[in-house]
């Protein structure tokens, strides 16, 4: 009987621990063209790859800094990381007392974020690759056009304080991916390709042909305020930057493999 | 040789005066120079700027010279009310909506510090109209979450300037409540006056209809439409009534910043009560006189200004009346001190106005000469209680017994029942002045009634019978002689 218990107990503490690793799962995106909201007029090829499930969270974020002491709150290089960095770790290898295992890891730059994915082997996805998983819905792969998709990301906005909630709270979307909008906001490899710049009525009007009438457009689209709204999040930010509300996944190249 | 003397001294008079000309003019010219050129006035010191939220403001410049000014302002988005049990997640500057007021002189030297707080889930920036250059700033001063954005400017022209959040989606940034005022005092300060006020406009969409309680979010869709849920004066429906009234003492002159952030109403900006001694158009340096509504245009400000000559509260509205009743755009002014009759005299009367009457008085006249029917005293009773309840109860009140200070009592009253013939006059043909009733003096009007000589007979006939009083039967033929 006892020993019934404790084989129980460890079925359990497995199922746990598979859990957990379940964060670090990744799904496939099968490739395609889309539209992305900085206004080309050509569509935007995106290629298959593998996408993680959940933003990476804390307790996974505390493995690579005990592993790769460098990227510790006391070690890291101001080049690589401002004084945000891991503002809430009450060490450098322990994170702060609200800060849930299971939340996203936040306050880390993009110079971080970047190794964390090499070290997995995997990357940082690309703006595109990014918008391109995050235009899906429960249901559509692109629900750019639906009133309720467009009313949860702005909705989000407005709520404070998200960076708490733990990861897969969300929706499951088309793809199989959690968080992109609900959570925090995303590091992406080329984050600040597209720049909005601090005049953004400016980038609408002006040489930047990025943008050309992505501010005037018809307002009725809700759709390009949502989407507005991240890249110009992304415009406001730097490589070191180490921000509360910004976290980050990776993605993989799916290897082609000659049978 | 007398008159030689007399010319030289003329001739040095002349010198003296062609020097001082000169000088003058010299003088003047640079004068005219430093006030043309703010860029070129010298700064003087370093002091960082008081901040205050509405409906404060911070105190004049006074006759300081230009000097460093440092501003310190912070974005801090979070939940606040909107009116009663319906909150809103407010995009603010400093806390507050509208945010801190900025009081500088023309010719200072601005270093302002935009700092966006690390909670902040977006990046902000700030538009400041007072500012010569790109985007009013916002170019300089975007800032992400958990940064600060340093940028300097130079007030170059006196006036009272929206700021503004800049960045995309621009209309949501402001329809959030991220807009303030700036004040460029020009060389010498803005006259003193005795009370001042910092008051804004904003217009607000929400998800539910207005009054829907709970937490509201914004709708991008009826802000797009221009069709507001929410009108409010300082962020929230109440936001200067209550506790948050405005408050003046009478003689004492006031100045009201007023903003409108928008994002999309223009205000039709009026004081119930009060007519606008000086308004600067459009907050710039055009001075009008003697406005009654004076238009601020989104993102636009006017400095208003006027004496408050009596007590009593004063409504802040857009004119635009059903924004202020039913959106929210009302605020009070409360005025205290003693009453000014002679500027207004207050509410004399009141009385039913029912133009059946007069129509059956004409009807009346024609059958004057027809016999009188001898009516009982319990018919008289009848008539005069109706008569009584149309022309009287208002201010004489139901119980004959007046207001005090303003109506006297004719219930066990002094005045009435000691001279019929004069109470007969007095509802025949009015009484203004003053008259002592139970002790007590009244100075005040009571007009002519229009009603026949046979309904005079009845009322007084009613109040005599009635409360007291002397139980004298007043006739018709009593009422025809007084003449």
């Amino acid at each position: 009987m006892k020993t019934l218990t404790r084989l129980a107990i460890c079925i359990a503490i497995m199922i746990q621990g598979h859990a957990y690793s379940q964060s670090g799962s990744m799904v496939e995106i099968r490739g395609g063209e889309f539209i992305p909201l900085y206004g080309t007029k050509t569509e935007v090829p995106v290629g298959d790859f593998l996408m993680d499930v959940y933003p990476v969270t804390n307790a996974e974020f505390l493995e690579f800094v005990e592993q790769n002491p460098r990227w510790r709150k006391s070690q890291v290089k101001q080049l690589f990381a401002d004084e945000n960095y891991l503002r809430s770790w009450k060490n450098d290898l322990a994170f702060g007392s609200e800060d849930l295992p299971n939340s996203p890891v936040t306050n880390v730059s993009w110079f971080a974020a970047k190794n964390y994915c090499e070290c997995q082997g995997k990357r940082l996805p690309t703006v595109d690759e990014w918008e391109y998983v995050a235009m899906a819905n429960e249901t559509s792969p692109d629900a750019r056009s639906e009133k309720s998709y467009n009313q949860y990301i702005l909705s989000w906005y407005e709520t404070p304080t998200t960076f708490k909630n733990t990861v897969g709270n969300t929706f499951k979307n088309y793809w199989g991916v959690y968080d992109l909008h609900g959570l925090v906001w995303e590091w992406t490899s080329d984050f600040n390709s597209v720049m909005i710049g601090g005049e953004s009525r400016q980038d609408s009007t002006g040489d930047n042909n990025l943008f050309c009438g992505a501010a005037a457009v018809g307002a009725t689209d809700l759709m390009n305020y949502a989407a507005f709204m991240r890249y110009a999040f992304r415009g406001s930010v730097k490589a070191r930057y180490a921000v509360k509300n910004l976290g980050f996944r990776c993605v993989r190249d799916i290897e082609k493999t000659n049978l | 040789m007398k008159n030689f003397k007399h010319s030289k001294k003329k001739l040095v008079y002349v010198f003296f005066l062609a020097a001082l000309v000169v000088g003058v003019f010299t003088s003047c010219d640079k004068a005219v120079a430093a006030k043309e050129n703010p860029e070129l006035m010298k700064v003087y010191g370093e002091s960082e700027a008081e901040m205050t939220a509405p409906p404060m403001v911070p105190r004049p410049v006074g006759k300081r010279a230009a000097t460093k000014l440092i501003v310190n302002m912070e974005v801090v988005e979070k939940e606040m009310e909107m009116s009663d049990g319906v909150s809103y997640v407010y995009w603010t500057f400093d806390g507050t909506v509208p945010g801190s007021f900025i009081r500088t002189r023309v010719g200072d030297e601005v270093e302002f510090h935009l700092k966006n707080h690390p909670d902040s889930k977006l990046p902000h920036n700030i538009d400041l109209h007072a500012v010569t250059g790109p985007g009013g700033g916002a170019e300089s001063s975007f800032v992400a979450p958990g940064h600060e954005a340093v940028f300097t400017f130079k007030t170059m022209n006196p006036g009272l300037y929206v700021y503004h959040c800049a960045t995309a989606p621009v209309g949501m940034h402001i329809a959030n409540g991220m807009y303030g005022l700036i004040l460029v005092e020009p060389e010498g300060g803005l006259e003193p006056v005795d009370k001042e006020y910092y008051v804004m406009q904003g217009d607000f969409y929400t998800e539910g209809e207005n009054g829907e309680r709970g937490l509201q979010a914004f709708s991008m869709q009826k802000a797009v439409d221009e069709d507001a849920d929410y009108v409010v004066f300082n962020g929230k429906v109440g936001g200067l009534t209550g506790d948050n009234a405005l408050t003046a003492k009478v003689g004492e002159t006031v100045r009201l910043f007023v903003g409108n952030g928008g994002p999309n109403l223009v205000s039709s900006f009026h004081v119930i009560g009060e007519i606008f001694d000086k308004v600067y158009v459009e907050g710039g340096s055009l001075i009008n006189e003697n406005i009654q509504t004076t238009l601020i245009p989104a993102g636009g400000a006017a400095i208003v200004e006027f004496k408050v000559e009596v007590p009593g509260n004063l409504v802040l509205v857009d004119h635009s009346i059903f924004r202020a009743f039913n959106k929210g755009a009302l605020g009070i002014l409360k005025v205290e001190g003693e009453e000014n009759k002679k500027v207004y005299g207050g509410k004399i009367e009141e009385k039913v106005y029912n133009p059946g009457v007069s129509a059956a008085e004409v009807t009346e006249e024609e059958t004057e000469d027809a016999p009188v029917a001898n009516t009982s005293l319990a018919e008289k009773m009848e008539r005069g209680k109706q008569i009584y309840t149309q022309n009287c109860l208002a201010c004489h009140q139901a119980t004959g017994n007046g207001i005090p200070n303003a109506f006297p009592p004719l219930a066990g009253s002094d005045y009435l029942n000691a001279d019929v013939h004069r109470a007969i006059e007095v509802v025949k043909f009015g009484l203004t002045g003053e008259i002592e009733v139970n002790g007590n003096v009244y100075n005040s009007a009571m007009p002519k009634q229009n009603i026949s000589d046979e309904d005079v007979a009845n009322v007084l006939t009613y109040v005599y019978n009635n409360w007291g009083n002397n139980k004298t039967e007043v006739t018709a033929e009593m009422v025809k002689k007084a003449k």
